[in-house]
């Protein structure tokens, strides 16, 4: 007799407790491809949470993968601050003119109160609107930037890494500022019906910042941040180098971690292994030019290298799908996932990694 | 005497350290025949190239790279005045960021530039019609252009578009994520070169210029 296929829900969540479940779950973080759906503009898909849900529900069911993303767009966080978004044809709205134009300006700052802020409210009820059609058959992810690294959209990057190292304690009361933005606003998403919270930090990818830096600002910051969060969180480096702090990020009390494709799958699962599940690290920006068996190669690989044991969910490196990439890559990654990640992954020894 | 590696290494130990004293000790301390430009090309250059080299291999942070970068740049604007620095038959060249706001990567390069004797024009943050306009007004030969936005990589074919469509010569370098993560990208776009860093760039130029600088 035919076993009932599990949920998206169960799969994801089984995977987290590093136990196999039925196949690889996918999570395919699709944002902008919402706009194509819909055959509007992207400034225009994300003016209505409507919009959001309707594409992320049609997204869904096309790619069959295991979430609803209820991410819009990074910037929307300094929107809510006052910040100025572009909108691009052909990507995601970025964030544009810092909004912190000189340090000093951190000593009268002071965070946007979530719900009276209409870019977020837009949010949180694409959220709840989502809840209501998904119920608890996938979980629902929302986004929070992380208070170490919403500065580079603050203030800028090169302002704020002389901030960091030359004005200590300018850093800590923007970082005491963006900790109580951030906790209010991962919050909010929980409460209106996410699932888990993607704390995204790429300033504290070894990329950008030293072990000793991270230790001392990044890991102390994420640590008190996730201890308030009410929910399940997955930390994200976007596309950044992280494997030397693993051990670092496992202690923050993060379950998942986002992994670059500049880093050996292999090596990050093995050093996360019964800590931390890893997620990723499906190159988005080669994604574009892909061949069908090219898409099937690269999901084949991350399979043999993280699959066997459970703790992994593929995913792109970033944390979002670029715009670029055709459908026919997407179908293909998920074509490729049922036909290669079903459990027991017994072709693995065979692969040629 | 010290020998000349293990004194780039001390150099780029103390620019790592973001010792900005003891940056300025070791190049005081020189033998006083050393030319400024020969300060310049024998310890901070090579250190420069050190730390990029380091950060592609993931044992240096960008941020340690662009501090790194700016206290060169400042020895360099107080030790070498430029017309003390300058290299010669250097070509006429611009750097500037495309469409998104992003700045560090240029800060970078422009910095690790002029700490290794460049002289160029800083665009700051330009569109693709401008960038065409000010290129061609101020006779640039190679503009080097950095992003991290996708789509703002895909513009440089736009602006290679432009370009030759005015009968124009002038080189472009490109650099930035998107560059990192598909080696494929920059020839896609139409540039000339890419530099997955910014020590890179010297022998880029030299090269596109068919040795001039």
């Amino acid at each position: 007799m035919k076993q009932p296929e599990i949920t998206s829900m169960q799969r994801v969540l089984t995977t987290l407790e590093h136990k196999e479940p039925d196949r690889v779950p996918l999570l395919l973080l699709v944002t902008v491809h919402g706009a194509k759906e819909l055959g509007v503009s992207i400034k225009e898909y994300f003016s209505r949470a409507e919009n959001v849900v309707e594409g992320q529900l049609r997204m869904r069911a096309k790619y069959r993968h295991d979430c609803i993303y209820g991410f819009f767009y990074a910037p929307i966080e300094v929107e809510a601050w006052g910040g100025e978004v572009i909108y691009p044809d052909d990507g995601p709205p970025n964030s544009g003119r810092p909004f912190i134009g000189r340090a000093e300006a951190i000593t009268g700052l002071e965070p946007p109160k979530v719900r009276e802020t209409g870019c977020l409210v837009r949010v949180l009820s694409a959220i709840e609107m989502l809840k209501s059609k998904v119920g608890d058959e996938a979980p629902i992810i929302g986004v929070a930037m992380s208070p170490f690294s919403l500065p580079v959209m603050q203030m800028g990057f090169d302002k704020y890494i002389e901030l960091m190292y030359e004005q200590p304690d300018l850093f800590n009361r923007l970082m005491k500022i963006n900790e109580e933005f951030c906790v209010e606003w991962a919050n909010a998403q929980l409460e209106a019906g996410a699932t888990a919270i993607c704390y995204f930090d790429p300033v504290s990818s070894t990329t950008i910042t030293t072990r000793e830096m991270y230790m001392e600002t990044g890991f102390p910051i994420a640590k008190r941040t996730l201890a308030r969060i009410k929910g399940p969180t997955a930390t994200h480096m976007a596309s950044g180098r992280c494997l030397p702090i693993v051990g670092d990020i496992a202690q923050t009390g993060t379950a998942i971690i986002g992994t670059s494709v500049l880093e050996d799958l292999a090596e990050m699962k093995s050093a996360c292994t019964g800590n931390l599940t890893v997620l990723g690290n499906l190159n988005g920006i080669e994604m574009r030019r892909w061949t069908t068996a090219e898409a099937e190669f690269a999901v084949k690989d991350a399979i043999a290298k993280a699959g066997p044991g459970g703790g992994f969910i593929l995913s792109d490196n970033h944390g979002e799908i670029p715009w670029q990439v055709p459908d026919d890559v997407l179908l293909s990654i998920s074509e490729a996932v049922r036909k290669w990640g079903k459990y027991p992954l017994d072709w693995v020894q065979d692969h040629k990694k | 005497m010290t020998d000349s590696k293990e004194l780039v290494g001390d150099f780029e130990q103390a620019l790592l350290s973001l010792d900005r004293l003891k940056v300025q000790k070791m190049v005081m301390e020189l033998d006083e025949s050393w030319m400024p430009i020969q300060r310049v090309e024998k310890l901070v250059a090579p250190a420069l190239e050190r730390i990029g080299s380091g950060w592609e291999q993931g044992k240096v942070s960008l941020s340690q790279v662009y501090m790194s970068g700016r206290i060169c740049e400042e020895l360099v604007d107080t030790r070498l005045p430029s017309t003390a620095a300058g290299r010669k038959n250097q070509p006429r060249m611009a750097i500037a960021v495309l469409n998104d706001y992003h700045m560090l990567g240029k800060r970078i390069v422009y910095s690790v530039l002029r700490a290794d004797g460049f002289d160029l024009l800083d665009y700051g943050r330009v569109e693709t019609e401008d960038l065409v306009r000010r290129v061609n007004k101020d006779g640039i030969e190679v503009v080097l252009i950095s992003t991290l936005m996708l789509p703002s990589a895909l513009s440089v074919k736009d602006v290679k578009a432009r370009l030759n469509g005015a009968g124009s010569d002038i080189k472009i370098v490109v650099g930035g994520a998107p560059f990192r993560f598909d080696s494929q990208l920059w020839q896609d776009v139409g540039a000339d070169a890419m530099a997955r860093n910014a020590s890179e760039i010297g022998e880029i130029i030299f090269r596109l210029t068919g040795g001039q600088s």
